[in-house]
């Protein structure tokens, strides 16, 4: 396999924990501007695949490489995250103290040091931008509330946005309609597509109506390894992944 | 827009009104206690003056801990020793201006050492004849301590209940290593007796009256300061950090970096507290180091408020007046008095007096720039914004998390 | 010397008291008589043979007597007696039986003189007595004593007992206590060197200080000879000296278990931050003092009994006490364990200043029941019997508690509850009562703690400050969650401190130890048997 022209090469990656292996001996290869949904049943290894890619959980053994040529295995999750690598956690997570508008500013791209920060001056160009984040997510009206007074869903859609605000390579988000009505749903699925068009995106979810309509290649895990990858209607015909996962 | 924002109504207005009346304050005790003809109603007596001042130095180690503990979430059972640290710098000044004035009349070696049998002067005392070393040395020994144990500590993660833990094994190992004769800093004794500061005499009322100038305007100083530093973008970042530690990495901050530099401002503002107390009381000794003395700091700043700036202060000006009132009237309940207050703050009024305030009164229009510091952690959810305060137990006490509540990882 | 034959000489009219028997009494008065007639030490000397060639040990009271220059004349009737100067008169002692006899006015006493020929003459026939004694413990104490101050006076008498002695043990004992005289004397080289060599078979620290000085006063042979026999013993001390550090810090570590082990349930095990745990350990203390008061005022013969009836009673007052604490504070705090610290903490300033007023801030007098007092030795370690009584409860409360965790169906409950309260709570398990329940018992082990650490530190109201740090540091370095880390931590830390001890001095050594726990959780935040995965990190 070539690392060249992908932006995300996993090979023979295995973690364990006391001895659980969560992952085991799994590979993985995104191309650029490709968008993934990765399915599997509960602890076939998904987010714990996550960690690594973003550098909280150290693989035991195999590569990671990320745009063809940096070791993720070498750098923390806030290098990862500046190298454009974006994640939305499973359960949502937004800053419930601080605004909408503050959780976006706190996420655009710009630099991480301290002393930046404590003199920042908000400018036009960064206005500009939120404006634009806020309107993609549907969120503009709601700019100066707080995050904590938000839907479940509307977190996950300001979580996205804080994604999009990091303007990263590569989108990792876990599951995010859980919890969603079925409009909700739908209206994901097009931002998600939105945003698959110029970023490379990786999809965990278990909503197989959602996945369908993302209309993208899906990847089986179980058991810490891959099961099965394919079109959905490939991967859902494997007699493998009916066995341990969609059920008969 | 700082000024802009300082003249904004609500919170904002709130910090002004309290650099207001901290610089009136400067000016008028020590003009009620210098001016006033003793027998006028007005007249604040040196004690008094004295007291209130050290109450103030109280006030500003309890702001200290705000900006750590209300901001960011880091319980710091260790400020108490910085607090310390910044009172023996002081202490070595005032020790050093005694000269040959001291019981033995050794121009050069404080009384204790030549007690000791010192035949010179140990290096780390060299240079505290020098009014604007010792200065230096209150602002860099804590900082630099607080800067080297949280490069440690917030580098290898180490969170929640841990740090606050860490942060009291190394209070009480300092407190250990004072109270050695041989460290150099008076042993059990300390340092006292202490003679001038700046050439005037520590004991007389006019120093008393500029030294609680001194802490007034200090004070005020460092609101000013908590409340730039609490309203910039970093800020903002540093409660982030505080409700969400692992999201704010995953957008590319380090927030070990934005701990760090919390915890030593903190730390070093704890120092300056610590050195305007010393010439107020005369004395620094290892008793300061008592991890109780940490704790009841951080109980200051609860009975307040966390998380408020304003709130700290009260909490550390109405406790201390309280222990003051009772240790006087009462000395055998003073310790029911304060488990009693722990407890209840803690049950009762999780968000302290100014919290509580700014509950009561509802959507003041200031829900963003009082941020409920534990709204993140009260799973239990004691106190809404529109009920009085019910106690009602925990709806699933297993589930919790060593640190703030982080994304759950599970499939 | 002179000092060591006092002590001597002190030590064997000790002895001497033990035993005695033999010649009629009247045989020995008439004897004892004699000293009235005495003019110059030369007579009185020959009195002391005569007294001593009669082989009874009820002698040795008036010759330890005269020694000391305590023997008297009373001039009215040339009786003699044993003197003890009061304030204004001397006070009488009958000579052999020691019973008082009045007293009388200096004036009207003569003080019997000795020189120190005379006093080696007694010393002498003192030796030779206690050699003879049939009491092999006796004889063993005598050889003892002449080893400490050797004496060439002591070779002829030693040797005699040497020849007569059949016992192995008391017999080298001998020799070594011959080898220290003739050491002393003016012997041959060639028997001195023999002699070192039996001395440095003996191995033990007296033997050090006798070569020591063998080495600083003789030249040649016998001074390399003593040279090589120190370093030869002294690295043999090192491995003891090793072996008793060994030991002291593994009583470190048993006082460092017993108080942090309630705390490895609720803290590591329910993780609840208590910090009014030190306060349940000076429950159990101060309930101990309770008990033993009682025990003292009403029924005194019940003392050794003590300790192990305030166990149960300290287990139910400190587990009481916890459980009023889970239902009355930290069931509302639960999911927030800052503010159960601090709420806690606010606890334990409330019980300390409760037993403060109570009982007063004054240390209470506990006692050692008998089979806790006194040590013994094995080699060069010297072991003392509470120590070990500590020990050896502290295994067993650490074995029950492994037990009751692993093994019954109420650990299998508090443990579920642990992993998944959700999940055990629609399972049938009353929650409430297991987070309750598993407190109370965190608390009243620490009480228990509190019977046996009230035997060895002081039993005042701020006894358990001095142990919440020290707990909390064994539970975090040993790992929470984990029994078997908090053996290890408490166990490890005790010895590491008390290696640190002899170059660093008990406080920095304790420095030393805090800061290195510090640096080590930032190695290992979660402990030394820290579980891993992302069951943890959540």
């Amino acid at each position: 396999m070539s690392k060249s022209n992908t932006i995300l090469y996993l090979d023979g990656v295995s973690v364990s924990f006391d001895g659980f292996r969560a992952i085991n001996n799994l590979s993985l290869v995104l191309d650029k501007g490709e968008m993934r949904a990765i399915i599997g049943p509960n602890g076939a290894g998904k987010t714990t695949m996550m960690d690594i890619v973003t550098g909280k959980t150290r693989p035991d053994e195999g590569e990671v490489f990320f745009d063809g040529q940096v070791d993720l295995t070498r750098h923390d999750e806030a290098e990862i995250a500046m190298m454009g690598i974006g994640r939305k956690f499973q359960k949502p997570t937004v800053f419930e103290s601080h605004s909408v508008e503050d959780n976006l500013m706190l996420a655009l791209k710009g630099p991480r040091s301290i002393f930046p920060a404590l003199f920042h001056r908000r400018f036009a160009a960064e206005a500009r931008r939120i404006d634009e984040i806020l309107g993609v997510i549907r969120l503009g009206d709601k700019r100066g509330d707080l995050a904590a007074s938000l839907s479940h869903g509307q977190k996950q859609w300001l979580e996205i946005g804080m994604l999009l605000a990091q303007d990263p390579k590569l989108l990792l988000v876990d599951e995010p309609v859980a919890g969603m009505t079925d409009a909700e749903t739908e209206e994901t699925a097009r931002l998600l597509r939105d945003i698959a068009r110029d970023h490379s995106v990786i999809v965990v979810e278990h909503d197989m109506h959602f996945v369908r309509e993302l209309g993208v290649k899906v990847t089986c895990l179980h058991e810490g390894s891959v099961l099965s990858e394919g079109t959905l209607d490939f991967v859902s015909a494997d007699e493998r992944v009916v066995e341990v996962y969609l059920g008969r | 827009m700082i000024t802009g924002r300082f003249f904004a109504p609500g919170a904002d207005r709130r910090i002004a009104i309290t650099i207001f009346v901290l610089l009136a304050a400067a000016i008028i005790v020590p003009l009620l206690n210098l001016a006033v003809s003793p027998a006028s109603a007005f007249y604040i007596p040196p004690y008094m003056v004295a007291l209130t001042g050290k109450y103030l130095c109280y006030a500003l180690l309890a702001l200290s801990l705000d900006l750590v503990w209300g901001y960011c979430g880091i319980l710091s059972l260790g400020h108490g020793a910085f607090f310390a640290l910044g009172g023996y710098a002081m202490g070595m000044y005032l020790m050093r201006q005694i000269g040959s004035r001291g019981v033995y009349g050794n121009p050069v070696l404080p009384d204790f050492m030549v007690f000791l049998n010192y035949k010179e002067l140990p290096w780390f005392w060299h240079g505290f004849d020098h009014f604007w070393f010792a200065a230096l040395m209150v602002l860099a020994v804590p900082g630099l301590l607080a800067f080297v144990f949280g490069w440690f500590a917030f580098r290898s993660r180490v969170t929640g209940v841990y740090l606050s833990i860490i942060t009291q094994a190394m209070t009480y190992a300092l407190l250990l290593a004072f109270f050695r004769n041989d460290m150099g800093f008076g042993g059990n004794n300390g340092l006292t007796d202490f003679k001038d500061i700046l050439g005037f005499n520590v004991q007389a009322d006019a120093t008393r009256s500029a030294l609680f100038a001194a802490s007034a305007v200090t004070l005020a100083l460092a609101v000013f300061v908590t409340w730039a530093i609490v309203g910039s973008k970093y800020g903002k970042l540093l409660m982030a950090v505080r409700d969400a530690e692992s999201r704010t990495r995953f957008l590319g901050w380090r927030a070990e970096n934005v701990k760090l530099f919390a915890f030593t401002v903190s730390a070093v503002m704890a120092g300056i507290a610590g050195a305007l107390y010393v010439p107020q009381v005369g004395i620094i000794n290892p008793g300061e180091f008592e991890p109780s003395n940490s704790i009841e700091v951080v109980i200051w700043a609860a009975v307040g408020g966390r998380g408020t700036i304003v709130g700290p202060i009260i909490g550390a000006l109405l406790v201390n007046a309280g222990k003051s009132w009772f240790t006087g009237v009462l000395p055998e309940l003073w310790l029911f008095a304060l488990g009693g207050l722990f407890v209840a703050v803690t049950l009762l009024l999780p968000k302290g007096i100014v919290g509580m305030w700014d509950s009561w009164r509802g959507n003041a229009g200031t829900p963003r720039a009082v941020p409920l510091a534990d709204k993140a952690h009260t799973g239990a959810g004691l106190v809404s914004a529109t009920s009085k305060p019910a106690r009602s137990p925990a709806r699933n006490p297993g589930e919790w998390s060593w640190s703030d509540p982080e994304p759950q990882a599970a499939e | 010397m002179k000092i060591f034959h006092a002590m001597g000489l002190t030590l064997l009219l000790i002895l001497a008291t033990l035993s005695s028997s033999g010649a009629a009494e009247a045989d020995l008065r008439a004897i004892i008589a004699k000293f009235a007639t005495v003019t110059d030490f030369s007579q009185t000397g020959a009195v002391v043979q005569e007294l001593a060639a009669t082989s009874d040990r009820a002698v040795e009271r008036p010759l330890a007597a005269l020694a000391d220059g305590n023997l008297y004349i009373r001039m009215a009737d040339s009786m003699v007696f044993i003197g003890k100067e009061g304030d204004e008169n001397v006070q009488l002692f009958d000579p052999l039986s020691g019973e008082a006899a009045g007293e009388a006015s200096p004036d009207d006493l003569t003080q019997i003189g000795v020189n120190n020929t005379l006093r080696r003459t007694i010393r002498d026939a003192l030796g030779t007595l206690t050699l003879g004694s049939k009491d092999p413990t006796v004889r063993i104490a005598a050889a003892d004593t002449m080893f400490k101050t050797p004496d060439a006076a002591n070779i002829q008498p030693l040797d005699v007992a040497i020849a007569g002695e059949t016992v192995a043990s008391v017999k080298a004992l001998l020799e070594q206590a011959r080898a220290a005289s003739i050491l002393v004397s003016d012997q041959p080289y060639a028997d001195k060197l023999a002699a070192i060599a039996v001395i440095g078979a003996r191995g033990d620290r007296n033997a050090v200080s006798l070569l020591t000085f063998v080495e600083a006063n003789a030249s040649g042979d016998v001074k390399e000879a003593a040279t090589a026999a120190i370093a030869s013993i002294n690295s043999t001390l090192a491995i003891w000296d090793a072996g008793q550090n060994i030991w002291y810090g593994i009583s470190l570590g048993s006082v460092l278990l017993l108080a942090a082990i309630g705390l490895a349930i609720t803290f590591g095990v329910m993780g609840v931050i208590n910090m009014a745990h030190g306060e349940m350990v000076m429950l159990g203390a101060y309930t101990t003092f309770v008990v033993q008061q009682v025990i003292r005022t009403s029924f005194p013969g019940l003392f050794d009994w003590s300790l192990i009836i305030a166990l149960p009673l300290a287990f139910l007052v400190a587990a009481f006490v916890g459980l009023v604490i889970e239902r009355g504070i930290i069931r509302f705090l639960y999911g927030r364990p800052l503010e159960t610290l601090l709420a806690t903490w606010g606890v334990s300033l409330i019980l300390q200043q409760a037993v403060r007023s109570i009982f007063g801030p004054t240390n209470q007098e506990v006692g050692n029941p008998s089979w806790m007092s006194g040590s013994f030795a094995i080699g060069q370690l010297a072991i003392t019997w509470n120590r070990l009584w500590i020990l050896v409860f502290a295994l067993t409360v650490f074995a029950v508690l492994l037990y009751l965790m692993k093994r019954t169906s109420w650990g299998l409950r508090m443990r579920a509850v642990t992993a998944n309260r959700r999940m055990a709570a629609s399972m049938g398990i009353r929650t409430p009562w297991v987070d309750a329940l598993t407190f109370a018992l965190g608390s009243g082990i620490a009480g228990i703690a509190g019977v046996a650490l009230s035997q060895i530190d002081n039993v005042s109201p701020n006894l358990g400050r001095g142990y919440i740090i020290d707990s909390f540091m064994v539970v975090v370095f040993g790992g929470v969650g984990n029994l078997w880390g908090t053996l290890v931590g408490a166990f490890s830390l005790g010895i590491v401190n008390k290696f640190l001890e002899p170059y660093a001095g008990a406080v920095l050594g304790k420095i030393v130890v805090l800061v290195l726990i510090i640096l080590f959780i930032q190695k290992r935040p979660r402990g030394l048997f820290a579980l891993k995965g992302r069951a943890v990190e959540a």
